[in-house]
């Protein structure tokens, strides 16, 4: 689905990964791994497309990703690390911008996301009242929402309890199940009831000719 | 299934309205560079000569200039947020097309900042003792004026946002390119004074605005997309 051929990035006179190549197919879940610095979340804004610094190919579905923008944005979802939600608006205003923007109206669904998130209640509270972690769960609460085929999770595993992490995790392996894919990074050891790739940006690579 | 597919216009109208929403909440943004814009030309007859002579000459540079200033300074609130949230980097990964949500979002942020001074301006007028017959060339140039401020103040910010509080690079960059407007638009209060038409400067401010609104969102595109990098 996603390919990437020999990518190759610096950042400040640094390597900070060389002929980097790897595809993420349909039904399978990547950790990428590395210390802090090791240029996990500009790898991941490489791919979904908010970093243009970097030499390779990136494809997807077989084909450049220049040449069919539009199709490319629709079929990945991305989390960074702020949490793209505003603090002055309820978490139902923020859902439904995220769904208009994503070209749809569901406010059903918006619901039930939130009801999932166990935010049952605080739909109509505006997100500067909610917790670090409730803050991240109304976040969160876009990838039941999103109809991406791919997820891009930067860090998705900050400020949640151990029962949010829990539930992150069954949502990422059944978002695999259902024939997605997904590519996170966590220093949290994952338990996943599924197959997970890794990609390591620490280990040294084995350079092809 | 209740999911509905909302096409672009629905899709522009939430933008819309999250804008205004936003804006409503924070009222200090509305609020601030609409008290700037009554104080700053409300000093100028304490400060300089009151007689009304003196003061409707000047009236239509002082309400301009001082438009101009308080459009600038409205401009902090419109990507400042959205950047460090995230909201912008959802916006420019949305497969809807950019340059017409960022028209809908600046034409949100112009309802709540830039229409007020319009409305308010007639009463600045009639502190600066400006005669009556200049009021409508005031207000129509102000309409026509204060949405191109808009869009180009909003050019300077989308390339400043990424730099924390960048205020003075803002008005830096932005101000040699409104002059043309402030020109037109003061021009005109002063030749509707003189008694002449001034029909051939609404075309102009009109042609001005046409101007931004097409290529505007193209720029301020470009410079989100720099400014996220």
């Amino acid at each position: 689905m996603l390919s990437v051929n020999a990518l190759h990035c610096e950042r400040d006179e640094r390597v900070l990964f060389s002929d980097l190549s790897f595809t993420i197919k349909l039904g399978e879940v990547w950790q990428l791994q590395g210390a802090n610095g090791s240029g996990k979340t500009t790898l991941l804004r490489i791919l979904c497309g908010l970093n243009h610094d970097y030499e390779g190919d990136i494809l997807w579905q077989g084909e450049p990703v220049r040449r069919q923008v539009e199709e490319f944005r629709a079929g990945v979802f991305y989390l960074g690390h702020s949490p793209a939600i505003n603090k002055t608006l309820t978490p139902l205003q923020n859902l439904r911008w995220f769904c208009a923007v994503s070209g749809f109206a569901d406010d059903a669904a918006i619901m039930a996301a939130l009801a999932e998130q166990g935010l049952r209640g605080y739909e109509e509270v505006p997100c500067r009242h909610l917790s670090a972690g409730q803050q991240r769960r109304v976040s969160l609460a876009r990838l039941a929402l999103s109809p991406a085929s791919l997820w891009i999770l930067d860090e998705p595993f900050t400020a949640l309890d151990r029962f949010g992490v829990a539930a992150l995790e069954r949502q990422v392996a059944a978002k695999a199940r259902a024939g997605g894919a997904v590519l996170l990074t966590t220093h949290h050891q994952l338990r996943l009831d599924c197959e997970l790739q890794r990609i390591d940006l620490d280990a040294p690579r084995e350079t092809r000719a | 299934m209740s999911r509905y597919s909302l096409g672009v216009f629905g899709s522009l109208r939430a933008t819309f309205t999250r804008e205004l929403l936003i804006l409503w909440r924070n009222p200090g943004d509305i609020v601030n560079p609409l008290m700037f814009f009554v104080i700053a030309v409300s000093l100028f007859p304490l400060g300089g000569d009151s007689d009304p002579a003196y003061l409707s000459g000047i009236a239509a540079g002082v309400v301009w200039v001082t438009a101009l200033l308080a459009v600038m300074l409205s401009m902090e609130s419109l990507f400042r947020g959205d950047y460090e949230d995230g909201s912008l980097e959802q916006l420019l990964l949305s497969p809807q097309p950019l340059y017409f949500h960022l028209l809908a979002k600046v034409a949100g942020h112009w309802l709540l900042s830039g229409l007020p001074l319009v409305l308010l301006s007639p009463l600045l007028a009639l502190m600066l003792a400006l005669p009556q017959d200049a009021y409508a060339p005031l207000m129509i140039g102000l309409l026509l004026g204060t949405p191109t401020l808009t869009l180009i103040g909003a050019i300077g910010m989308a390339l400043t946002v990424g730099l924390g509080r960048g205020g003075l690079l803002l008005a830096v960059l932005v101000l040699p390119l409104s002059i043309p407007v402030l020109v037109f638009g003061a021009g005109m209060v002063q030749t509707a004074l003189a008694g002449l038409p001034y029909t051939g400067l609404v075309a102009l401010l009109g042609a001005l605005l046409v101007l931004a609104l097409s290529l505007a969102p193209l720029a301020i595109g470009a410079a989100l997309r720099i400014s996220i990098n």
